[in-house]
């Protein structure tokens, strides 16, 4: 709401004598209490909020565990060890950290998915999305890297093959993974700088989450009916308490499901070859990243090709910031696009999908007749690789073009009120 | 005056080139420390020096792992019939073609043909291939699926090289030193 203006009368001499100099408390009035929401927002709206939480959550979790690690390959695994035995409530913070950056990324699959189906990336939010898409990427830098400090086998494993992804550069390939090591191999140095970088990026996704936040309370908020505000008065209600108080229950919710897992499964979603300290002469039969990468390691296995393996790769997230381009259509919500709907559909399957091809071994067998291999994994992954791409290149493009939206609501406050609000005028 | 000031570069054009490129230059200096420390420092290529391997223990049809700067190497021993039936085959090799004869060293003038020295590294991305595995009777990788001959070449899979070779010597004809 760039035509949103102060409501903010310090009340005290105390704060009259701050605002003429640093006007914080304003600021913070109008983007947290009075700043105008959207009245039709639904709970997948609430997941910004959650993620803010995630982050500071890892931050200071993240911050008392450095305490305790030592970022050596002689005692990284072993002081990760003291502190699940040794550290008072070690176990916790570890568990909450380890279990966090799977929350984290929980919680901004769901945003994502919110923003895309509810076409959030249109226009004048297209800044508000790349935005997002670089703490996306900065957020699977920094648990790339968090996941090798316990240098267990998986931590090794996964540094090597992540690390000779970019092998597959032309010419400078090899002599910018020796950069990345400091050595001829992933080793002590290698530990040292991604301990240290692990540590800096969380204050950078910092950094990019308050532009982020800014160029959204620049543009205003989308909303599950996807027109924009017309009158601020019907269409909105101040940040608080409504919109503070329904993002502190969806944070209350989440954390229930969060504390299950650090409470009752705080494994689950790890691997148990990260218990076995690091091997450099021996592979695990079966390396699989964290679950928050497998579609996109399932991207990277379906392409035969090395460098066009890579390639794919990078472009199914780098995908995402052309999204405000690559989508044709004039209507914003899913709601009122019922072809787009079934496409989005497709889409969040086939990532599942690729996931799912992304934890199994390459020449597992997905469909035979009479004992021949029909489909191998590799081959899914290389249908739905297909598919992943086709809702970008394909289907958003040529939907805008052909389908036949439904009609869109006039205002918010006629899509929330319906008839009745219709009747008034 | 103007379009004086417009078509002809005066002195303070030139002042504001120079200094612009100066700062440039001084910029990028003090940018090359920060990235220069994050190659492999003095004690790390001390640590990769080279190193010798006595091959008398390793029998036929055996192959032994060793450590060097952080990889394992694979050297092994070939067979007749192994070295027989890599080199009737390659003609077949298509991803990295190289003949089994350029995969092997020769020692004053002799060709070692039995022995097979190679980075136990997949050049796909890093993994450690597992010994007498895969189609080809050479190596598989467990990670992304690559199959590779008993020269170390590539036949099937991701892989785009054959299995490096590392720079060795043979010192007699028994001992080889590596790196």
């Amino acid at each position: 709401m760039a035509e949103h203006h102060s409501s903010y009368v310090p009340s005290t001499g105390i704060e009259r004598w701050l605002d003429a100099r640093l006007p914080i408390i304003r600021l913070m009035h109008d983007s947290a209490v009075s700043y105008p929401v959207p009245r039709n927002l639904n709970y997948f709206w609430t997941f910004g909020a959650i993620l803010m939480f995630m982050l500071v959550a890892q931050l200071v979790t993240g911050i008392v565990l450095a305490m305790h690690y030592t970022p050596h390959v002689d005692f990284a695994f072993n002081s990760v060890e003291s502190i699940m035995r040794d550290v008072n409530y070690g176990w916790l913070l570890r568990y909450m950290h380890a279990n966090g950056a799977s929350m984290f990324f929980i919680a901004v699959y769901v945003h994502i998915a919110r923003g895309m189906y509810y076409g959030s990336y249109k226009a004048p939010r297209e800044v508000l999305w790349i935005l997002g898409v670089v703490i996306f990427l900065l957020m699977m830098a920094t648990a790339f890297m968090g996941y090798v400090l316990p240098w267990g086998q998986m931590s090794f494993w996964g540094a090597t093959v992540i690390t000779n992804l970019f092998s597959a550069v032309p010419v400078v390939g090899e002599a910018i993974v020796t950069w990345l090591w400091g050595g001829y191999s992933v080793d002590n140095p290698t530990l040292n700088r991604f301990f240290s970088l692990h540590y800096l990026l969380p204050f950078m996704i910092f950094g990019v989450v308050i532009l982020h936040v800014w160029a959204l309370h620049h543009v205003g908020q989308n909303n599950p009916a996807g027109v924009e505000v017309k009158n601020v008065a019907k269409d909105t209600m101040p940040f608080t308490p409504f919109a503070t108080v329904k993002d502190l229950f969806a944070m209350v919710v989440f954390m229930i499901f969060f504390a299950w897992f650090v409470f009752y499964q705080p494994n689950f979603l790890g691997h148990a070859d990260n218990y076995i300290p690091a091997d450099p002469l021996k592979t695990p039969a079966h390396i699989v990243p964290e679950w928050y990468f497998l579609p996109f390691y399932g991207i990277l296995r379906a392409i035969p090709d090395k460098l066009g393996g890579v390639i794919a790769m990078f472009a199914s997230i780098a995908v995402l910031a052309f999204l405000p381009w690559l989508d044709t259509s004039k209507v914003k919500s899913g709601r009122y696009r019922p072809t787009f709907r079934i496409f989005f559909w497709i889409f969040v399957v086939v990532t599942i999908l690729l996931g799912y091809t992304g934890s199994q071994p390459t020449d597992k067998v997905v469909l035979s007749l009479g004992g021949r291999t029909i489909l191998d994994m590799v081959g899914f992954a290389q249908i739905l690789t297909v598919m992943y791409f086709a809702y970008f290149f394909v289907a958003l493009p040529l939907l805008g073009l052909f389908e036949k939206p439904k009609a869109v609501p006039a205002s918010i406050a006629d899509s929330v009120l319906g008839d009745s609000a219709a009747a008034h005028k | 005056m103007a379009d004086q000031s417009m078509s002809e570069p005066n002195r303070r054009d030139f002042l504001l080139l120079a200094t612009g490129a100066a700062g440039a230059v001084a910029a990028g200096g003090a940018v090359w420390p920060l990235i220069s420390q994050m190659m492999p420092d003095a004690s790390t290529i001390a640590a990769g020096a080279p190193v010798e391997v006595d091959l008398a223990p390793i029998g036929e049809g055996k192959a032994i792992t060793l450590k060097w700067r952080g990889k394992p190497i694979f050297v092994r021993h070939r067979t007749k019939a192994e070295i027989e039936s890599s080199r009737k085959e390659d003609s077949l090799i298509t991803i990295d073609p190289e003949a089994d004869s350029k995969r092997v060293k020769s020692f004053e003038g002799k060709a070692q043909d039995q022995w097979i020295v190679v980075y136990g590294s997949c050049t796909h991305l890093g993994c450690v291939p597992t010994s007498f595995a895969g189609d080809f009777g050479g190596w598989y990788c467990p990670c992304h699926g690559s199959h590779y001959d008993n020269a170390g070449r590539i036949r099937r899979g991701p892989a785009p090289k054959n299995l490096f070779i590392p720079d060795y010597a043979f010192l007699s004809g028994s001992k080889i030193r590596i790196g």
